[in-house]
């Protein structure tokens, strides 16, 4: 039972740092700052996400698996509002890069 | 060598790092950045001679940790010092820059007057 | 066990990279962002050293305040262009000289430590029992070292004072030039309005579990600090003119209340900051819980800088 926590805690956190490193990749390679901040979303959203289900199984009781999904929330709402906030500036501010 | 000792020759070689910014970079505020991550090397050794110290089950000696925090808390207070004085220094000089040179007679202070 | 080596080797090698990028940089906005990914990064190698406590004072003032502090600097100071020329090749020839036999002799010390450690952490864990305690750090920063502790909030609160003695004599007593961003109904007031609570409870957790577990007053003060400077930069509150009462009183309250007890330890115990045997545990929640308050009051106020106009 415990090696099947193992494998499944093994295989999420894999796909999320996939994710992580598609949007890495896409931060350094993307054209301009709104298709980097696209890039970045998928970071926030899926790989922390995948990390967090996947680390689920080895918390600490009920307590321990709320912190960490608190932890993704919080991850999620601080990257939305951010991307917003910088996509504003590069509108106004008329420079793409 | 374990990682203990990795780490505090990456702490030596941060010390290094940061002083070269500091000695050469003629930018205010990068001189600044550089103070700290000189003083963040710094803080490295500290924490590599703590977890050294580790005994009696606790998993490294707690009191190079506490001075280290306590370094931390006063290196921000200097760099927010030093932040305010930089953009003071601006709104009365204009420059951004510090120059190694000593400053020539005829320097800005001297023409405002 | 060589796949912790492994990895600490990889991490030593990028921490490495991110400050050499941070230093050689062409630009200071690089340079700025470079610096606040290797605080962030720098508080995983604590948590390698088992510093816990270290690396969540790392991750909040190193990282987190420290990297606000230079961004606002580096925004107001975009507009000027350096007029000194970079060192010439010859001075920086020597400077690199220099730091390269400085980063060896460090090195050779780093070699040289001694193979058994002298250590302090059997006698600190052995008297933290009486003292209520279960967290080591806590016991060296408020029982052991209770001095430093309190003279380090002093330096704080010095270096705040000389931050506001650096206003203009027409702006002294006015309200701090922080930056503030004045859309209503944008995405920076939901942020303001959704954050603070939450951020206002992880820090009052962290100042109260820092008595067993990593934390503390120092991490706790600066979130709160941060859910100030958050609401104060969505405009949801002004900045304070820094000659409000309720302002210096907070700032204030921290310091004196540690003194307090201090100054009591002479009478019901020893010395100066030594605790009665039975009540040390409650005397130092409370002193904790006022220098929380003072910390995020003062950390807020340093971010926020000088004062620079006069409150109409």
């Amino acid at each position: 039972m415990k090696f099947a926590i193992d494998i499944v805690t093994v295989v999420m956190v894999s796909s999320g740092v996939v994710f992580f490193m598609a949007g890495t990749v896409g931060l350094l390679r993307f054209p301009d700052t709104l298709t980097r901040l696209h890039a970045l979303t998928k970071v926030d959203n899926l790989g922390l996400g995948l990390i967090v289900f996947g680390l689920l199984p080895q918390a600490q009781g009920l307590l321990g698996a709320l912190k960490l999904l608190s932890i993704w929330v919080l991850v999620q709402l601080s990257g939305a509002i951010v991307s917003q906030l910088i996509a504003q500036a590069t509108q106004r501010s008329g420079r793409q890069t | 060598m374990n990682s203990a000792t990795m780490f505090g020759y990456c702490g030596a070689m941060l010390v290094g790092l940061g002083l070269f910014g500091l000695v050469t970079n003629p930018e205010i505020l990068r001189k600044i950045l550089a103070f700290n991550v000189l003083g963040s090397g710094v803080f490295l050794l500290f924490g590599v001679i703590a977890r050294r110290g580790a005994a009696a089950g606790l998993g490294a000696d707690p009191v190079p940790q506490a001075l280290v925090i306590t370094g931390i808390v006063v290196a921000f207070s200097a760099t927010a010092m030093a932040v305010a004085l930089l953009v003071r220094f601006n709104k009365e000089t204009g420059e951004i820059t510090m120059s190694s040179d000593a400053p020539s007679d005829s320097g800005r202070p001297e023409e405002r007057r | 066990m060589t796949y912790d080596v492994l990895f600490d080797l990889g991490l030593a090698g990028v921490l490495i990279a991110i400050a050499a990028g941070a230093i050689f940089a062409r630009g200071s906005f690089v340079s700025l962002v470079l610096f606040m990914v290797y605080g962030l990064l720098l508080a995983i190698v604590w948590v390698r050293l088992s510093a816990v406590d270290v690396a969540l004072t790392e991750t909040a003032i190193g990282g987190g305040v420290t990297g606000m502090l230079l961004l606002g600097a580096a925004s107001r100071l975009r507009a000027t262009k350096g007029s000194a020329a970079k060192a010439g090749f010859p001075a920086r020839l020597a400077a690199g000289a220099l730091c390269i036999l400085v980063s060896i002799a460090l090195g050779i010390v780093v070699y040289a430590l001694p193979e058994v450690p002298p250590t302090l952490a059997p006698i600190a864990k052995e008297n933290l029992a009486s003292s209520g305690l279960g967290n080591p750090v806590a016991g060296v920063l408020f029982v052991y070292r209770a001095l430093d502790t309190l003279l380090e909030k002093v330096v704080l609160l010095l270096a705040l004072v000389g931050v506001w003695s650096l206003a203009q004599d027409q702006a002294w007593g006015g309200m701090p030039g922080l930056r503030v961003y004045a859309k209503p109904n944008s995405i920076l007031v939901f942020l303001a309005q959704v954050l603070p609570p939450v951020g206002i409870t992880v820090g009052i957790y962290m100042f109260w579990a820092g008595a067993n577990r990593p934390g503390g007053a120092f991490q706790g003060g600066t979130v709160l600090a941060a859910m100030w400077l958050l609401v104060m930069m969505a405009r949801l509150r002004e900045v304070p003119a820094i000659d409000t009462l309720w302002v210096r009183q907070l700032l204030v309250v921290g310091p004196a209340i540690f003194l307090l007890i201090g100054l009591l330890g002479f009478v019901f115990a020893d010395s100066f900051l030594a605790y009665p045997p039975d009540h040390a545990k409650p005397l130092i929640v409370i002193a904790e819980a006022a220098l929380t308050l003072s910390i995020g009051v003062t950390l807020a106020l340093l971010v926020a800088g000088p004062p620079e106009r006069l409150r109409q």
